[in-house]
């Protein structure tokens, strides 16, 4: 099956380094989480990168240079992707793309901040673009973009003055969590449970009964998408249909395919989605879908678009200038028509923070549904 | 109150669930003096290999659990006890053991590579139906597997302390060499401990599964939960194994309500470290005794 | 002799060859040299006293914890950690130990999988004190009579200075009589006992030391990484660290550091079967078991016995010969 096809890929893949330093090359280190925990988000980022790479280099590459991309497997492990990233930077990449895992990022971009190497990340966590890292870049919403949109919708759309929150207790979870909270007691919105529940966790029914006993306007779930599954079965098994919001994890179609209806009604912010009622993303869905029989999930566009976001820095500063990089792209905008590769309008901030509009999804009958469109903070 | 009566209900669901596993483990320990540190892989692998069939197959989930059974009864029964256990056992326990991680390994890594990497859906053996007992809910799942989990523990202790071959497994237990003198086919008793552990797993498959989702390291917390729960139960008593499953998964969700959600995976451990040190035969077993 | 020229050669291919790596595999050899360190703690643990221990991933996460908390809280100077560091995991150590101890071998394993499970979810849960999650970061690297070690060279040089005195001093307790002692209890703790061995002291002694040398390597893993987090000190660590030690030979000096060389180096250099590495080496590990489980160790000495047998029978044939 899928696995022949991957090996005659991998096989090339070992071949290729033979030819490795070409001088009509540029080098770009794909640092992701490829096997362990991450695994399957690993594999839609590095296949969306790579048919991004390859659109790009059949049509003549980056000023003239084929990209040449090598991938460097984190293996979910912080530890490890620093290693990773050590050996990416031994080999002198022009820039680095990902990790996905905020764990992971938040330990090795000392490695590409004091090498002066720009770095694209698919990570979410809000600390990453706070610790002043001057090359470091997102193409999706960190947690602190993403966060005052979702506790925005809670609080005027929703109406919700009491929220009870849950979360995977694991690096991700609790910065989600904690961005969450802060917010929201900012906006007035009262936090009567905060239930930690743990990764791989089987039981929910201690948890559900603390959320539900909150009796809250509205349930905030914070939880991986497995156990984002386990969490909804356990709560629709105890009966509840009240307001149910969260991010991207809790509606994402892994979490519909293992919840089945128990999905039906979760409301989610999402930032990426092929769903959405937007042509580009639409047409990148059917392309991924086409070349690995997948569906894309946001992990996947976050991917693409780093890689055309890449193009198009390089484009605008004529050279491949690794110092001029970050002075290019923070507080740009790259609108669909400069490169339609980044497939919605996406403006940088100072600090390597990507602001753009995003997509309120239901999920309604097994499908996610875009309910609303957010516009993007700075509007 | 209604609270705590739903957190004992799922505790007792979910704890008969990881039950099952640890009757296994016990018998294969006793019998054989295998610790079996593989025993939660060997839940994932019959799920993995029953969802293939399923899926590429196209079969029934009675069916596929039917062949899947027979691969089991082969592969973790047979050829685990010829190829890895008889080689080891004279060395010492020890080798046993690192052999059985090193095993766990190749099979986690083994369901990883060549079937799925994600989680994947796992269909339920009975209608899903939700009951609803005023503010208390259970399903057919959790009393499908309960009833099941007690009709195995039922069959099995009566196997083993009412028929001929039961009560030799006992004697192999007790003391192998006296078992030999005594005429008990040594070799076949504890080829069938393998072969019972390897039917138990399968049926622990079906019923874990649609719960944990079938995952390649699904074994890492299925194994660890029945390695505690088959100590805290009492490791020389087959029902044993489900009073100390049903109490790690009420304690769990005890202690999470009630205390912390963060630590709620600490209580069961204080329980397997209290046992041990002050009963370690367990809650239910007896003391010195060498039996299932 | 041919001992001597072996640890010449290795003791130059460990001072020469780094030199010679790129940063990452500066770092990988920084990363085996650390972790033989708690592999040898636990062969004493287990090959000296013979009892089985799955907590030393989590000694090591104690002992990098306190180091990492004092440096970055307190501002403690690295040095004035690793005494705290060697301390508490001596004295968790006995705790665990001792009561531990008075139960079967293999009930004392999952005693101290309970205990690595429980700090673990200390490590993961108390924020306020370990950073949760999150981890703590910005660990500094020590400087050594003035000199920083900020580069991986210079670390890794420390690293094995580390490893030198850690080695020297696992070499002296198995020389000494304590380790003598350490030998008959494990050979025959009957006869032991009754030789006046006082069993639960050594037996106590060997796990407490053991879970120091994890310690002290936990603290130096803390500077290597820069960065902590609860993962690298979960229960499977432990169990890869176990397997580390019998795989190499337990029991055995050397045999520790070729565990460790077959599950942090092995990987790297068989790039090639990335995917299946762990497959292929779970396979290797059930084999070495079956034939030899005395672990790699084992197999050299089986040679060398086998060489010299060979050696025995072509000179007594040749002796024979010669008397006809």
């Amino acid at each position: 099956m899928r696995k022949t096809v991957i090996a005659a890929l991998a096989a090339a893949a070992i071949a290729l380094p033979g030819v490795a330093g070409a001088a009509d090359t540029v080098k770009i280190a794909n640092l992701i989480e490829l096997s362990g925990n991450g695994a399957a988000i690993g594999r839609n980022w590095t296949d969306a990168v790579n048919m991004a790479v390859e659109e790009i280099n059949a049509a003549g590459g980056i000023l003239g240079k084929q990209i040449e991309i090598t991938d460097y497997d984190t293996q979910s492990n912080p530890g490890t992707s620093r290693a990773q990233l050590q050996k990416a930077l031994d080999n002198e990449p022009y820039v680095v793309l990902g990790p996905i895992f905020s764990s992971s990022t938040r330990v090795n971009m000392a490695l590409t901040k004091r090498a002066g190497v720009p770095q694209i990340v698919g990570s979410e966590a809000a600390s990453i673009t706070q610790q002043g890292h001057p090359t470091i870049f997102r193409t999706s919403f960190g947690q602190a973009m993403g966060m005052p949109k979702l506790v925005k919708y809670l609080k005027e759309e929703v109406k919700a003055k009491t929220v009870a929150l849950i979360y995977t207790n694991d690096e991700w979870g609790k910065g989600g969590r904690n961005t969450a909270k802060e917010l929201m007691a900012k906006a007035g919105i009262e936090v009567v449970a905060d239930v930690s529940s743990e990764v791989k966790q089987v039981d929910f029914s201690a948890e559900v009964l603390k959320v539900k006993n909150a009796k809250a306007d509205a349930i905030f779930a914070y939880c991986l998408e497995e156990e984002s599954a386990r969490f909804l079965n356990e709560l629709r098994k105890q009966g509840y249909d009240g307001p149910l919001i969260g991010e991207t994890t809790l509606i994402s179609q892994k979490v519909i395919d293992l919840s089945g209806a128990n999905a039906n009604g979760a409301k989610g912010h999402v930032g990426l989605t092929a769903s959405a009622p937007v042509p580009a993303l639409v047409e990148f869905g059917r392309k991924f879908k086409e070349r690995t029989g997948r569906n894309t999930d946001h992990n996947g566009i976050k991917g693409y678009i780093a890689v055309y976001v890449v193009k198009e820095a390089t484009e605008r500063m004529g050279s491949f200038d690794q110092a001029k990089f970050a002075e290019t792209l923070r507080g740009a905008t790259i609108t669909t028509k400069d490169e339609p590769g980044v497939l919605l309008d996406i403006r940088f901030d100072k600090t390597g923070d990507v602001d753009r509009e995003s997509f309120l999804v239901e999920v309604v009958n097994g499908e996610q549904k875009v309910v609303s469109v957010l516009p993007a903070l700075g509007e | 109150m209604a609270e705590a009566l739903q957190l004992l209900i799922s505790g007792i669901a979910t704890g008969t669930i990881y039950a099952l596993p640890a009757i296994g483990f016990v018998l294969l320990w006793q019998t054989t003096g295998t610790i079996n540190f593989a025993q939660g892989e060997f839940v994932m692998l019959p799920s993995i290999i029953m969802l293939a069939f399923i899926i590429f197959g196209d079969m029934p989930l009675w069916v596929s659990f039917l062949l899947t059974l027979a691969i089991s009864a082969m592969l973790l029964g047979s050829v685990f006890k010829v190829v890895v256990v008889q080689p080891m056992i004279r060395h010492g326990v020890l080798p046993l053991i690192i052999a059985t991680i090193a095993l766990s390994i190749l099979m986690r890594e083994t369901a990883k590579e060549f079937f799925w990497n994600e989680a994947q859906a796992f269909p339920m053996p009975v209608p899903y139906i939700v009951i609803r007992m005023g503010e208390v809910t259970v399903t057919t799942h959790h009393l499908f597997s309960f009833g099941v989990a007690c009709a195995l523990v039922i069959l099995l202790q009566w196997f083993l302390s009412r028929t001929r071959t039961g009560r030799s497994m006992q004697a192999v237990a007790q003391n192998p060499d006296t078992a030999a003198i005594l005429g008990i086919n040594v070799q076949r008793m504890i080829s069938l401990a393998f072969l019972i552990n390897a039917g138990l797993v399968t049926v622990a498959a079906v019923l874990v599964t649609p719960i944990y989702l079938a995952k390649w390291d699904n074994g890492i917390a299925i194994g660890l939960t029945a390695f505690i729960a088959a100590i805290i139960g009492g490791f020389n008593q087959v029902r044993g194994a489900i009073l100390g499953g049903v109490l790690v998964g009420v304690l769990e969700n005890f202690s999470a309500f009630y205390i912390s959600t963060e630590y709620r995976a600490a209580f069961p451990l204080i329980l397997l470290i209290a046992v041990i040190l002050f009963r370690p035969y367990g809650l239910l077993g007896r003391p010195e005794e060498r039996t299932v | 002799m041919l001992r001597w020229i072996i640890i010449a050669v290795v003791a130059a291919i460990l001072i020469f060859v780094p030199t010679q790596l790129k940063p990452y595999g500066i770092f990988l050899i920084s990363n085996w040299v650390i972790f033989c360190v708690v592999a040898m703690g636990l062969n004493l643990t287990i090959g000296y006293a013979g009892q089985i221990s799955l907590a030393q991933a989590g000694f090591m996460g104690i002992g990098a914890y306190t180091s990492a908390i004092l440096m970055t809280r307190f501002g403690m100077d690295f040095w004035h950690t690793l005494p705290a560091a060697a301390g508490l995991s001596f004295l968790l150590g006995v705790i665990v130990g001792y009561p531990a101890l008075r139960v079967q071998h293999h009930y004392l394993a999952f005693v101290t999988l309970g205990f690595n499970i429980l700090v673990y979810l200390v490590f993961r849960n108390e924020d306020w004190l370990t950073g949760g999650a999150f981890g703590i970061f910005d660990i500094p690297r020590p400087s050594v009579f003035g000199y920083a070690t900020n580069d991986p060279l210079a670390f890794y040089y420390l690293c094995l200075a580390f490893f030198v005195v850690m080695f020297s001093l696992a070499w002296w307790i198995v020389r000494s009589p304590w380790g003598r002692a350490f030998a008959a209890l494990r050979e025959n703790p009957i006869r032991a006992a009754s030789l006046g061995v006082d069993i639960r002291a050594y037996t106590l002694l060997a796990f407490a030391t053991g879970s120091t040398f994890a310690g002290l390597a936990g603290a130096f893993y803390a500077s290597l990484l820069e960065f902590i987090d609860p993962y690298p000190f979960s229960f499977e660590y432990s169990l890869s660290f176990l397997l580390m030690v019998i795989s190499g030979g337990s029991g055995t000096l050397v045999g520790p550091m070729i565990g460790a060389a077959l599950v942090l180096l092995m990987p790297e250099w068989l790039r090639f079967a990335k995917d299946y590495y762990l497959m292929i080496y779970a396979v290797f590990v059930m084999v070495l078991m079956a034939f030899c489980p005395s672990g790699v160790v084992g197999i050299w000495e089986r040679l060398t016995m086998f060489m010299r047998h060979k050696r025995m029978t072509a000179a007594a044939a040749a002796a024979e010969e010669q008397s006809k």
